[in-house]
């Protein structure tokens, strides 16, 4: 065992030391050294577990992975939140996901649907209630492809039949009206969401798009969800390099492109964690490979763009040569402005999906070094396909709770933290440059080779913002 | 004020029983309410003479929430003074009538029932305890006495020990105790003994065996109770001394509830239930 994990178990076991025996045993099965050889069996860390009570996590819940998530940008779905108001309203457009179209009109991403319960539809059932409203939205927005039913906990809890009401509705209306039993307290975090959702896809939408014709290039973009306009600078990407996008999940997607993504030749993964259950579906069922891909920072562009092409033919090969080609003098012209002032940061990541091992390459290119990373909601094969990413000793944390995020950021003093929402305040607080991670903090895209220079503008502003030397650090 | 909830098998007599004895109550001059905690809203039809009153739930339903309800709206007074309250609920297979439970009974409570000159609140709770909700009248600041309604009929008594297994649970945790078990005779065999013998065995006692007489299905027909249709019927004094009983009752207990074995072997003992080597 190296010096470097020797010393990284060390710090963990100290940070370790504040909790009781129990929350301690508990807790350092999710904290670990990184072994990038993936050899010291000590470095794998437990995931998809319960969290431990009594200790801050910043985990979601199923119905924020079905809703949030995978259905919530499908823009020409009415999306509803069935049960109270609160569920609806604290998931409202939260995640940026843009998209083309009049809202309200054609589209409805960015419009707030609930079945708002009352206590009477507890006592007596809320699908009354739900019928109504699939009625009432009908009239309201007769250009709306489908309908999906996001259960909270409440709907669970008293056994409505939402799929009975689904099932009248969808014979009456002649579209798909999707039951969706995301219900908060089933799983441990939004990971069974995700899910769930990909499911409801295969059983309710996936095969029943139309596609006028196919072409040998057809591809499908998967789990990018156009924040901030990712998924619209990676298409462009994809569509430069000779290939036609037949469908965008679940960013700016529509109901159609989601039926239609088993006729692509392959499956173009960007997040893994959140839409590999449809993936492997497609496999399975119809024999469409899928690949993971990786569009942060140009060393991963590159990597990726060949890793596509290898699956097509000579002149797509050579396209990805051309657009390497071409763009890396751009790349190489923003990285050569702000290199400078980033190199040498040490970075501490704690988010969820993709980013806690995507990024790294992109932070890599600045000369910057991830020192820590962890996933809210990781599954085992997400840390296999991280510890190789990372340096020798850096730190992986699973489910972190508050405590454990602020004593890592004491010990190992980033230069920069990049996290969600519910943590970007505490950091605030404590004076240490923060950049919100889940959706760019209002900027992006951060996606292909537009994205790279919005992401090191931003990490550069977030770093050297002259700002966090106003505030009075914490001790 | 005596907070009082009646529990036991669906169709034993619940409802019929603490009608007569409430009625029987307020004969003697006590101040009494019903509170009927069924979405079937049958625990007061005899006291206020008519098919099903307006309840907490179906009003709150029409009116949209239950803060647009106005307590006179749903708490009616029948025979003797008697207040009625019905939670109401849904039809089943829909919704959590559990639910409707709570949030009456929570109206009830935030606006003013319960007024101080109340001698006694009796809650008429719908067949066995079977979630969260149908336990609300024996939780902690509520009914603190129990009282079961059974018969000699295997399932009657299947259902009483099973309801003092919920009283267990609530004894240990609240003040809630069980005051014994009526037996709603069914004329089965010795079933005076039995149930005096399955009190015992659940650390109470048989408050008073109601022998079964076609004068209640008469009095039940005109929307009355006994007391109230032939006040002078030998069936009218069985509920007057339940109601003295109870009134005067000091016995009360933290229940023992027993096994299933235990049950079956004081059935077999009593020639109810035959054993097995005996049916071969």
């Amino acid at each position: 065992m190296s010096t470097a994990i020797k010393e990284t178990q060390k710090m963990i076991e100290e940070v370790l030391d504040a909790y009781p025996e129990k929350a301690k045993k508990d807790r350092a099965k999710h904290l670990a050294a990184n072994d990038p050889s993936g050899q010291c069996s000590a470095c794998q860390v437990k995931s998809n577990i319960k969290s431990r009570p009594g200790v801050m996590t910043v985990r979601g819940c199923a119905y924020a992975g079905a809703k949030g998530v995978v259905w919530g940008p499908v823009k020409d779905q009415i999306t509803i939140s069935h049960g109270p108001v609160g569920c609806g309203q604290y998931s409202w457009w939260s995640r940026r996901n843009y998209y083309n179209g009049q809202t309200g009109i054609d589209t409805f991403g960015t419009m707030h649907i609930t079945t708002d319960f009352q206590e009477k539809d507890i006592v007596y059932g809320g699908d009354k209630n739900l019928d109504a409203a699939l009625h009432e939205l009908k009239g309201l927005f007769p250009l709306a492809k489908s309908m999906g039913i996001l259960s909270e906990c409440p709907v669970g809890l008293i056994g409505d039949d939402i799929e009975a009401v689904s099932k009248k509705a969808e014979k009456e209306f002649g579209m798909p009206i999707v039951p969706v039993r995301c219900e908060g307290f089933r799983g441990v975090s939004q990971s069974l969401g995700h899910h769930i959702a990909n499911d409801t896809i295969r059983d309710h939408i996936l095969g029943k798009g139309r596609l006028e014709k196919e072409t040998p290039y057809d591809v499908a973009l998967i789990g990018d969800y156009n924040i901030g306009g990712d998924a619209w600078a990676s298409r462009k990407m994809l569509e430069e390099l000779g290939l036609r996008v037949i469908a965008q999940w679940t960013g700016d997607a529509s109901i159609n492109e989601m039926g239609i993504a088993h006729r692509a030749k392959v499956n173009l993964v960007h997040c893994y964690r959140s839409m590999n259950y449809i993936c492997r579906h497609m496999e399975e069922q119809y024999g469409i490979p899928w690949t993971e891909f990786n569009f942060f920072g140009p060393t991963k562009i590159y990597q990726s763009l060949r890793k596509i092409a290898s699956y097509f033919d000579d002149s797509i090969k050579e396209n990805a040569e051309k657009m390497i080609e071409k763009y890396k003098p751009a790349m190489d012209a923003v990285i050569e402005e702000f290199k400078p002032g980033l190199e040498g940061k040490r970075v501490m990541l704690y988010v969820g999906g993709l980013r806690p091992r995507h990024t790294i390459g992109a932070y890599e290119d600045l000369g910057m070094e991830v020192v820590a990373s962890g996933y809210e909601f990781g599954h085992s094969d997400d840390y296999k396909r991280t510890y190789p990413e990372m340096k020798e000793g850096a730190v992986i944390m699973d489910d972190a709770t508050l405590y454990e995020l602020e004593e890592f950021t004491r010990r190992l003093s980033p230069d920069m933290v990049g996290s969600g929402i519910k943590e970007k305040y505490s950091y605030h607080k404590l004076g240490v440059p923060f950049r919100q991670m889940h959706s760019w903090d209002y900027s992006g895209p951060y996606h292909g080779f537009d994205g790279f220079p919005v992401f090191v503008r931003d990490m550069d502003m977030t770093v050297n913002s002259p700002t966090w030397g106003l505030i009075r650090r914490k001790r | 004020m005596r907070q009082i909830a009646i529990y036991g098998k669906g169709g034993i007599g619940k409802s019929t029983t603490t009608q007569n004895t409430v009625a029987g109550l307020s004969e003697a001059g006590y101040k009494c309410m019903i509170v009927g905690c069924d979405p079937k809203a049958d625990a007061t039809r005899l006291i206020l003479h008519k098919k099903a009153q307006a309840t907490v739930m179906d009003m709150a339903r029409e009116r949209g929430t239950v803060e647009d309800l106005e307590i006179e709206e749903v708490l009616l007074t029948g025979y003797r003074g008697i207040k009625c309250a019905e939670s109401g609920g849904p039809e089943p297979g829909v919704g959590c009538a559990g639910r409707g439970v709570i949030t009456a009974i929570n109206f009830l409570e935030e606006n003013g029932a319960y007024g101080e000159d109340l001698d006694f609140v009796f809650y008429d709770v719908l067949g066995d305890v079977v979630c969260g909700g149908f336990a609300m009248p024996i939780r902690e600041g509520k009914a603190k006495e129990i009282y079961i309604v059974t018969s000699g009929e295997m399932m009657a008594m299947y259902a009483a020990n099973n309801i003092s297994r919920g009283i267990l649970k609530y004894a240990q945790s609240g003040g809630v105790r069980l005051g014994g078990l009526i037996c709603n005779s069914r004329k089965t065999d010795k079933e005076y003994e039995l149930i005096s013998e399955l009190a015992k065995k659940l650390g109470t006692q048989m408050i008073h065996f109601v022998p079964r007489d076609n004068q209640v299905q008469r009095a039940e027909l005109r929307r009355m109770t006994v007391i109230e249709y032939s006040g002078d019927h030998p069936q009218a004094d069985e509920y007057r001394s339940l109601a003295k009983k109870m009134a005067e009752n000091k016995n009360l207990v933290i229940p023992t509830p027993m096994s299933m074995d235990e049950l079956e072997k004081l059935l077999m003992d009593f020639g109810i239930l035959e054993n097995e080597e005996a049916a071969v």
